[in-house]
């Protein structure tokens, strides 16, 4: 998802009754459905985990700014531009509670940046795809923040307080993102032919990238076991993705586009959609830094923080002249 | 000389005259900034009529480790609670 494919360093997940009494109490506590708070003991492969899980869906927040602030110059009326702007700047936010939610970890902001301009850190392979219409707004909003936003309520119940406390705020925010992307597709559907096309070009593109969001298959995954045992996951990266299509499905009737799957169709016995399997290579090729905008995304946050030091710098410089004006004259 | 900036803690008024109430934490160079940024971070729609932030570093917390001492839920002073006292029915609400 925004973080797909989250390592544990777990060989295996432990029982109850191998663990040590610390990591017991610890894993009754959250079996017990408690909250686990910054500075309370915890396993060393659950901090680690929450490091990485929670750092690579900050940067994917910060990162998907970049395709959709490509449309904000060239939104077709004023209103669309200030919504997506708006938008846009939710982004920015939900980027930086779940940072400060990493930092209750004991990482810095300045190692997770590192990390993500250094190419060490993942971000979701979604936000390597172009935007090349207006209707890649549209279906941005619709599908990409739909498929986020089956992945974060869940979450919101997480073990770890402060990460669970992010989502919430998250989720609040994001149903609104979804159907200002939902309101475009509606009124390009209803335009002239070409404008129909465009939508329908859009969700050819976008289609099979936002499926892959849920990440590979992990059912049989002692990561994906042992987040759950965790409770930092909560469902299979397939169940997701079946509630997504099973979603999704009736509002693309709905809009009169077409769903590029020859495989999907209504499986009346298991109530659901069969579909069509995505192509993991480019999932995979696309994690790899091989994607179509990887160089490009990457090179803007890049030059983004290098371009701002100036400013950080002129801002530090500012506080710490006016703390030593503030400091009294010692007397002589 | 890049370095990081200090961590403050945010603490938001909601509309109907609660208390403050921790909402989130942000980094910024002063105190004036934080508040800044804390309006754009944490109030994008209109969540709050006022804004508290404090360095993280200048906060006092209680240990988890003191959990027991200091919470101990004084189950033996039943006392303290009103349902303690058995007052007769021709009292009436009190
Ligand atoms: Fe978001
Ligand atoms: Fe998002
Ligand atoms: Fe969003």
């Amino acid at each position: 998802m925004y973080a797909q494919m989250v390592k544990t360093d777990a060989p295996r997940v432990k029982s109850l009754d191998e663990m040590d009494p610390q990591e017991r109490a610890f894993q009754e506590r959250i079996d017990a459905g408690q909250k686990i708070e910054p500075k309370e003991w915890m396993p060393e492969g659950y901090r680690k985990t929450l490091i990485r899980q929670i750092s690579q869906h900050a940067h994917s927040e910060i990162v998907g700014q970049l395709p959709e602030g490509n449309w904000i110059t060239r939104a077709p009326t004023l209103e669309r531009k200030a919504i997506l702007l708006a938008k846009v700047q939710d982004e920015a936010g939900h980027g930086l509670y779940l940072y400060c939610a990493a930092e209750t970890l004991g990482i810095s902001r300045d190692e997770m940046y590192e990390q993500l301009h250094s190419g060490k850190a993942k971000y979701s392979s979604i936000f390597n795809y172009p935007t090349l219409s207006w209707a890649d707004i549209g279906a941005i909003g619709w599908l990409v923040d739909g498929a986020a936003i089956m992945n974060q309520v869940p979450l919101q119940r997480c073990s770890y307080g402060p990460y669970s406390r992010a989502m919430i705020r998250i989720c609040k925010e994001e149903s609104f993102h979804q159907r200002q992307g939902f309101d475009i597709l509606m009124k390009m559907v209803k335009g002239t032919s070409a404008q129909k096309a465009l939508a329908q070009d859009a969700l050819n593109r976008w289609w099979w990238p936002s499926l892959m969001m849920f990440g590979p298959s992990d059912d049989a995954s002692v990561h994906s076991a042992q987040s759950m045992a965790w409770k930092i996951k909560q469902n299979s990266n397939d169940e997701l993705r079946q509630k997504f299509v099973d979603q999704t499905v009736p509002q693309a009737e709905y809009l009169g586009l077409t769903i590029p799957d020859a495989d999907l169709r209504w499986n009346e016995a298991k109530g659901g959609y069969d579909f069509g399997e995505p192509d993991w290579n480019e999932f995979f090729e696309v994690i790899a830094g091989n994607g179509p905008c990887n160089a490009e995304r990457l090179g803007a946050r890049r030059q983004a923080w290098e371009d701002g030091a100036w400013f950080r710098d002129a801002l530090t410089a500012h506080a710490e002249k006016a703390a030593r004006r503030a400091q009294p004259v010692a007397a002589e | 000389m890049s370095s990081e900036w200090p961590l403050w803690e945010v603490f938001i008024r909601g509309q109907h005259g609660l208390n403050h109430r921790h909402v989130g934490s942000l980094h910024a160079p002063d105190a004036e900034m934080a508040i800044n940024n804390a309006r754009d971070v944490y109030t994008r729609r209109n969540e709050g009529v006022s804004i508290w932030v404090v360095r993280s570093s200048d906060i006092v917390a209680s240990a988890p480790s003191e959990k027991g001492p200091l919470f101990e839920p004084s189950n033996s002073k039943v006392y303290r609670h009103p349902t303690f006292f058995d007052i007769p029915d021709e009292v009436g609400h009190m």
